[in-house]
Order: structure tokens, then C-alpha cells, then sequence
């Protein structure tokens, strides 16, 4: 796009002005956040320039319109997710932003080589600890953290899976912090949810937003029932010609159910709950209209514990009685593998950069937000030092509860959590405070700043794919940094450019 | 020259072949309600208020369960438990609500229109309050049931990919409109038919247009009996024609057809279903009708339901082991 002789930073400072005087984006203020729409100090792609253009010749109550529209959509259309209270059941969409998150093709370079990156090491590091357990002989990740981690799980010991893969479906929570710079927040090595998000948000963009999207090169997301079920086809047991694949639920109850009907209609295959599966002879089969009918793979979206009441907890109803055996025997694959817990938990993740170079012999090209362990004394007593200034997480949770953020904490909270802290310090670990990137949102008083991250999928069979994008998660309420759906987030859909 | 690849096998799971029927089933049943409660409406206005609403209860064995919450059956009271009341299993809010749990069981087999249009319906049922049951709302609640209803019948018809569990949805749909009908006409068949064997031609015509209405048989029946009514000729216009789509005979020839193409097609043999059905399809003639039309008949409308019920039992025990 020429530019007439203006330097980057005039161009880049006169499209702010423009738009922050027009049409929907007026009064748009990033401040000192990194904003992914601005992108200050960044080369200006020419996609994004005319994004921005379109942008601010919408007027706001045609935004309003379009995001009430998709609003009644999602409802309509039962993308939702069901919370259960005494007596009644609501169904609740992922609020849905609908100004795109881009993501330019070089930095989608650094993102899809470092989640492949990620994933092989997490691979390694399983089959290590379930295994020869080197890593821990050499002290690069402490013994205990490992064995006696509530993920650890001993029937893996020794037992080998196709391709030495047991993360076949990795979701790796990126940020973006105030340099621009990418960090791995999180690996998602258990069941991680929602790319069904992904795929419906790029749906309803192409609904309410197509003018926004006109001749733009954004890759695909369709891709993926597709690369799921040839991943899911490979690990199938040697020697099947055509191997039966299924989605396994707990059911229609589960407040992800949306997601599991979305994989098994885009892998084609059955979706079925544990009560339709049965272990006889060793194998694994499915109640079907004509019979028992064999099952080689099974993608399941129940956790370990549940899977199998004879291997663990024995009052699962979700679970299929034998399945594990059928598994260790070779009969049946089971993505993502069990045990994988200990892998993507917060007190190992500390340790993935020396994991990341340990097996790999390389630098991780997605760096780590720093992170203290504060199972190790100075750690602990930086972190109790520092405390108003960091983020402090239980290793043990999920979905943003039980942390501390220091600057938004009152007196009071923070001394509680002093206290907690001390009594237990090897449940924590502690990160500064990071100043996510934001992304121009939708809200109340027109188009503002939100912070944002994001969660690429990565599917791995023999190799490892990431699908192009991931699911962009937005914090809707003002100045949070919480984007989990549980706690008021919402989503947006991630366009990722085209070379 | 490659070999041909063996086809891919698509198997459907047992569980999934019993929500289809089910599917099928209450979205009939919803259909129906709104049918009868519209005609009842419709006819109770020139009548006696009170007995005609009456039936409605009647006809679903629903006598003691309605007078545990209400004194009288009238429109309010009537309407109130069919339309609005979610603790009454033979509502319209309990059949959308089971519709919908079926569908959402099903929601990676059934296409994603018919589930959209379910869940809308769902939420257009689930929000209706007693204001909009009033008489002179009535009738277009009536109406809003019915074509949301036939839209689902219509979406599913263009489409629903026919395979296996398409067949298992048509017969839940056969079932449950024979088993409709057989209900339909034994109810108002006792009140309308002569305590005797003979058939007498007073009979109000009025009130056999109401029942033929609600089966939405009227006009067919106008054209093919142009003269009058006739006890027997209605009765067997019910159960044994064969071009009206909710004759009782009409419905279990289909579900014939569907079974044999689950054998011929998927090799799914239920021989204990065939087998019920031959006897029941025997059974709806002209002239079997005629011999029963009369007190008779409602023994044998009795027994129908029963064998219908049966015949359910028989498909689905077959792959439920």
C-alpha cells in the first residue's frame, strides 16, 4: 500500500486519529496496552490498515444491531452451554465479540512452530517420566513434583502408545504482553475445550460480518473434524483397515455437550456415552442397531477419574467397566492418553523452557511469562515480598479461581492470601503481573480496549497440526484480565492472514 | 486395477435408533394436542361447555390427574393443564420439553436445521403464559403449535439423511398417529355411536365434524361419503382407509414398509414386530370395521392401543440388550 513519502509511525498516528474521530471505533484509547488492531511500533499490514478503514466507516448502531442479531443466533441455534441451578436449567451462550482478533502471517509463524514445539516436548517429557524418567535423574524437574503429582498416574508406567503421542489434542493459552511480545500462559494437555468456538465464530462472521471480511485473505478453520479423524484413524490399532472412531460424552448434561455433538458431526463419527460402550473379549465395543460393533479409537471428553471405574474412581457411571485393560492390551486408542495431568499442570509448567531444552536441545521459540516456584524458599520469599504486584495461582486449579491478582487486591484479601501462601507454599506459583494485549471490543459505551488471549489447537497423530487461529478469548468486563467464559468472558473470531 | 474399497460402514447406536422414535413421537403428540384443543374449542362454542371439554382429559387418561388440580374442565382449566402446565407429562410443555431432550441426544445425527427449529419452538412453548390462553387467543395458539409442528415434519421430510435412523424417526411418526387416532375415535365414538349395534342416522352431524376436524379428516371424508355420516363409515374412514394420512391402516402399512426396508437395507430383522404388525394390518378392513362398528368397538380400539404400544416394545427390545 503506498504511503506517500509519510514515515510508518506518521501513517500509523494519523490512521488512530481517523479513527478514533469516525464512525464506531470514536474514542478508541488503548492507552499503553498493546493494542492488536494498532499494533504501535509494528509494521502496518495492508489488510489490517483496510480492516480498520471498514471498521470506522460502520456507524455504532449498526454494530449494536449486528451483535444483537448474533446474540439471538447463538441462542437459536443452541451454541450454548447449559448452567444447571436447583430446580432450573439455563442455557447461556459464550458472549460473542464481533470485531476479529487478526493475527498477521509472521507472528502466526511464531505461534503454530512454537505450539508444535510445545507439543513435542510435552510428548517427550510423558513418555520420559512414564518411562526411563531420565529428566528426573539429571535434577532438571524435581522428582517429587512429578511422581507424587495428583496427574501422575501409574498404570502408564511403562506402557507404550502409537508414536510415543499422548497429547493428541493440546491447547496452549498464549498472551501478549505490553512489548507485543508472545507468552505461553498454559498447556492444555487433558481434554481442552473450545475449538467448537473457534469454528462457530468464524460461522458468524461470515453471518453478520461479510462486509467486514470482503476479499480479505483469512486461512480456513473447516479443517478440523477432518485432521482430528485422521489423527484419531492413525492411532487406531495396527492392522485396522477402516477403524471405527467415536466421540465419548458424559452426556447431554455436560455443560460442554455443544462441543461434543460439533466433533463428532465434523468427524462424521458416532457420539456416544459410556453406556453405550462395552469391553467383551478384551475389545471394545459400541450397542449399536445391528449389534455389538467394534471400537478402535476413542476421543473422549471425560476426565481420567472417570473413565473407567475398574482402573479408577469405581463409582464413575460415566465410565466403561475394562476399558483401561482393553487399552494397555493394545486394543483400542485412547486420545488424549491417560496421565496426561502431570504434564500440563502450573507447578510444571514453570519448568517447560528446561524441558523444551533438556529434550530438544533448543530455546523455546514461545517464551514463558516468568514464573516463580514457590515450593523454592526464595521464591516464596520474593513472592510473599512482591505479592501486591503479582499474580499468584494454586497449581491444582482451573478457571481462573482461587488466584490473586496483587494490584487488584484489597488489604484484607492480601494478607488472607499471605497467610495461604505460607501454609502451603508448594500449591503455589507466582507470575508478574502482565499487562495483556487488548484487542478493540464492543461494550457498553461504544468500541473499547479488552484484554484478550488466545488458545491455538494443535492435533497430533504422527505429526502435529495447529489449526490455523484458535479460540480468542475476550475479558468483557472493564480493565479485567479474567477471560475464562466462567467468570464473564467472552470470545471473538481469530483471523489469521493468508501469506 | 484397484480393487473396489469396501464401503465405509456407518453404524447407528442402539440408544440413538430409540430417541428417533421418540423425536418422531412427541412432535406428533404436539401436533395432536393442538388439534384437538383447537376443534374442541371450536365445537365447544355451540355446545354443552363443560362435557366437551371433557374429553380432552378423557382421551389421554388424564380424568384423575386433571381433577387433582382443577374442579371443572372448561377452556381455562382444560387449556391451562395441555398448554401450560410443565408437572403435566401429557402437555404440550412436557412434550417439547422430551422433543427437545431427544433432539439434543441426537443433535450430531438430525440436521442442524431441525434442531434450530426445535429449539426455537422450545422456546416459543416454554415462554406462553396464561395471557396468551385466552378465548380470543386461543385459536392462534392452537395455530402457532400446529405449524411449528408441521414445520419440523416439513424440515425433517427435506432434510433428514435417510438412512437407518430416518427410517426409525418415520415409524416413531406412524406409531404415534395410529395410536392417536385409535384414541380419537375411541372417546368420541362413545359418545356419538348409537348404544346399539344398529346404525342411526340422527346422530348430530356437528359433533362428527368435530372429530373428523381433529383428524384433520373432514374434507376427505366430505368427498368420499358426500351424503352424510354414518357411524361405521366413520369409524372405518379412521381405520381402515388407505389414502388418509392418519388412518390407523394408512399408518401401520408404512411402518411395514419401514421395517422391511431396515431388513432388506441394514439387515435388522424384527421378526416379533413383523409379526404383530401382520396380525394388526389383518385386521384393518372395511369390512372387519363394519362387523365391530358399535359397542364392539371400543374393545377393539382398547386392544389396538395395546398392540401399538407392543409393537413399540418390539423394536426397540430388539437391539436394547
Amino acid at each position: 500500500m503506498p504511503v506517500g513519502g509519510m514515515s510508518q509511525t506518521q501513517v500509523q498516528s494519523q490512521l488512530q486519529a481517523q479513527l478514533q474521530s469516525h464512525g464506531a471505533m470514536q474514542g478508541y484509547d488503548p492507552n499503553s496496552f498493546f493494542c492488536e488492531m494498532l499494533r504501535p511500533g509494528q509494521p502496518l499490514h495492508p489488510t489490517l490498515t483496510l480492516l480498520m478503514s471498514r471498521l470506522a466507516s460502520l456507524p455504532i448502531e449498526s454494530l449494536r444491531q449486528r451483535a444483537q442479531d448474533a446474540e439471538r443466533d447463538l441462542l437459536d441455534r443452541g451454541i450454548t452451554f447449559t448452567v444447571y441451578s436447583d430446580a432450573t436449567a439455563i442455557d447461556r451462550i459464550l458472549p460473542f465479540d464481533l470485531i476479529p482478533r487478526v493475527i498477521t502471517p509472521a507472528e502466526w509463524h511464531q505461534i503454530e512452530t512454537g505450539v508444535v514445539q510445545r507439543v513435542r516436548a510435552l510428548n517427550m517429557f510423558l513418555y520420559d517420566i512414564y518411562h526411563e524418567r531420565k529428566i528426573l535423574k539429571d535434577k532438571i524437574v524435581p522428582a517429587d513434583l512429578v511422581l507424587k503429582n495428583a496427574g501422575y498416574c501409574q498404570a502408564m508406567v511403562g506402557f507404550d502408545v502409537p508414536f510415543n503421542t499422548y497429547v493428541h489434542v493440546c491447547g496452549t493459552d498464549i498472551v501478549r504482553d505490553e512489548t507485543g511480545a508472545f507468552r505461553v500462559l498454559e498447556d492444555n494437555a487433558r481434554t481442552p475445550s473450545g475449538v467448537a468456538y473457534v469454528v462457530e465464530n468464524r460461522h458468524m462472521s461470515l453471518r453478520v460480518m461479510s462486509d467486514l471480511m470482503t476479499s480479505l485473505r483469512v486461512r480456513g478453520v473447516d479443517e478440523y473434524g477432518l485432521r482430528l479423524h485422521n489423527a484419531m484413524a492413525e492411532i487406531a490399532p495396527a492392522g485396522v483397515e477402516d477403524p471405527q472412531v467415536v466421540v465419548l460424552s458424559p452426556g447431554i448434561f455436560n455443560s460442554a455437550y455443544f462441543e461434543h455433538v460439533f466433533l463428532a458431526r465434523e468427524m462424521g463419527v458416532p457420539l456416544v456415552e459410556g453406556r453405550d460402550l462395552t469391553v467383551e473379549g478384551g475389545k471394545v465395543w459400541m450397542r449399536t442397531t445391528s449389534g455389538l460393533a467394534q471400537v478402535h479409537t476413542i476421543y473422549r471428553r471425560i476426565g481420567d477419574d472417570f473413565l473407567d471405574p475398574d482402573a479408577f474412581n469405581p463409582d464413575s457411571m460415566l465410565g466403561v467397566r475394562g476399558l483401561i485393560e482393553a487399552w494397555r492390551r493394545g486394543q483400542v486408542a485412547i486420545a488424549n492418553a491417560v496421565g496426561t495431568g502431570v504434564a500440563d499442570d502450573k507447578a510444571i509448567y514453570a519448568y517447560m523452557p528446561r524441558i523444551i531444552k533438556y529434550y530438544l536441545s533448543e530455546e523455546p521459540i514461545l517464551p514463558n511469562v516468568d514464573t516463580r516456584i514457590c515450593a523454592e524458599p526464595d521464591a516464596l520469599a520474593y513472592t510473599l515480598d512482591h505479592l501486591h504486584e503479582l499474580v499468584v495461582k494454586p497449581v491444582a486449579e482451573s478457571g481462573g479461581y482461587g488466584l490473586l491478582i496483587g494490584p487488584h487486591a484489597s488489604k484484607a484479601q492480601l494478607s488472607e492470601f499471605r497467610a495461604l501462601l505460607k501454609a502451603d507454599p508448594a500449591n503455589y506459583i507466582s507470575q508478574p503481573t502482565l499487562k495483556l494485549s487488548v484487542s478493540p471490543t464492543l461494550c457498553e459505551d461504544g468500541v473499547r480496549p479488552r484484554h484478550i488471549d488466545l488458545r491455538p489447537f494443535a492435533v497430533t497423530g504422527r505429526d502435529t497440526w495447529v489449526l490455523p487461529g484458535g479460540l480468542t478469548r475476550v475479558a468483557l468486563r472493564a480493565g479485567t484480565l479474567v477471560v475464562n467464559s466462567s467468570q464473564g468472558g467472552g470470545s471473538k473470531d481469530t483471523w489469521v492472514l493468508a501469506e | 486395477m484397484n480393487a473396489i474399497a469396501k464401503p465405509h460402514k456407518v453404524h447407528l447406536i442402539a440408544r440413538h435408533a430409540e430417541s428417533t422414535i421418540w423425536l418422531a413421537r412427541y412432535m406428533e403428540r404436539i401436533e395432536n394436542m393442538a388439534r384437538i384443543l383447537d376443534v374442541t374449542n371450536t365445537f365447544a362454542r355451540d355446545a354443552d361447555d363443560t362435557r366437551n371439554w371433557l374429553s380432552i382429559p378423557r382421551i389421554n387418561g388424564d380424568l384423575a390427574e386433571f381433577y387433582k388440580k382443577h374442579t371443572e374442565a372448561t377452556q381455562r382449566t382444560v387449556g391451562e393443564f395441555y398448554l401450560l402446565d410443565s408437572d403435566n407429562p401429557t402437555s404440550v410443555q412436557s412434550f417439547i420439553a422430551a422433543a427437545r431432550e431427544n433432539a439434543r441426544t441426537l443433535r450430531a445425527l438430525i440436521s442442524t436445521e431441525m434442531w434450530l427449529q426445535i429449539n426455537v419452538f422450545h422456546g416459543k412453548i416454554r415462554a406462553l403464559t396464561k395471557a396468551d390462553i385466552t378465548p380470543d387467543h386461543f385459536t392462534s395458539v392452537c395455530a402457532m403449535l400446529k405449524d411449528g409442528a408441521q414445520a419440523h415434519t416439513g424440515i425433517t421430510e427435506g432434510t433428514l439423511y435417510r438412512d437407518q435412523a430416518w427410517h426409525f424417526y418415520m415409524i416413531g411418526r406412524y406409531l404415534e398417529r395410529a395410536d392417536q387416532t385409535t384414541r380419537l375415535l375411541d372417546t368420541r365414538f362413545n359418545s356419538l355411536a348409537p348404544q346399539s349395534d344398529a346404525v342411526d342416522a340422527d346422530i348430530d352431524a356437528g359433533q362428527w365434524n368435530a372429530l373428523l376436524r381433529a383428524a384433520a379428516g373432514y374434507h376427505a371424508y366430505r368427498r368420499e361419503h358426500p351424503s352424510g355420516y354414518n357411524a361405521q363409515e366413520v369409524a372405518s374412514f379412521l381405520l381402515a382407509n388407505t389414502a388418509f394420512p392418519r388412518s390407523v391402516g394408512l399408518n401401520l402399512a408404512q411402518i411395514e414398509w419401514h421395517l422391511t426396508q431396515l431388513r432388506t437395507r441394514y439387515f435388522l430383522r424384527m421378526p416379533a414386530a413383523l409379526e404383530r404388525l401382520d396380525a394388526l394390518n389383518g385386521m384393518m378392513t372395511h369390512q372387519n370395521v363394519a362387523e365391530l362398528a358399535g359397542r364392539k368397538l371400543s374393545p377393539f380400539l382398547d386392544y389396538v392401543q395395546r398392540e401399538i404400544g407392543a409393537l413399540h416394545q418390539d423394536i426397540v427390545e430388539t437391539f436394547a440388550r
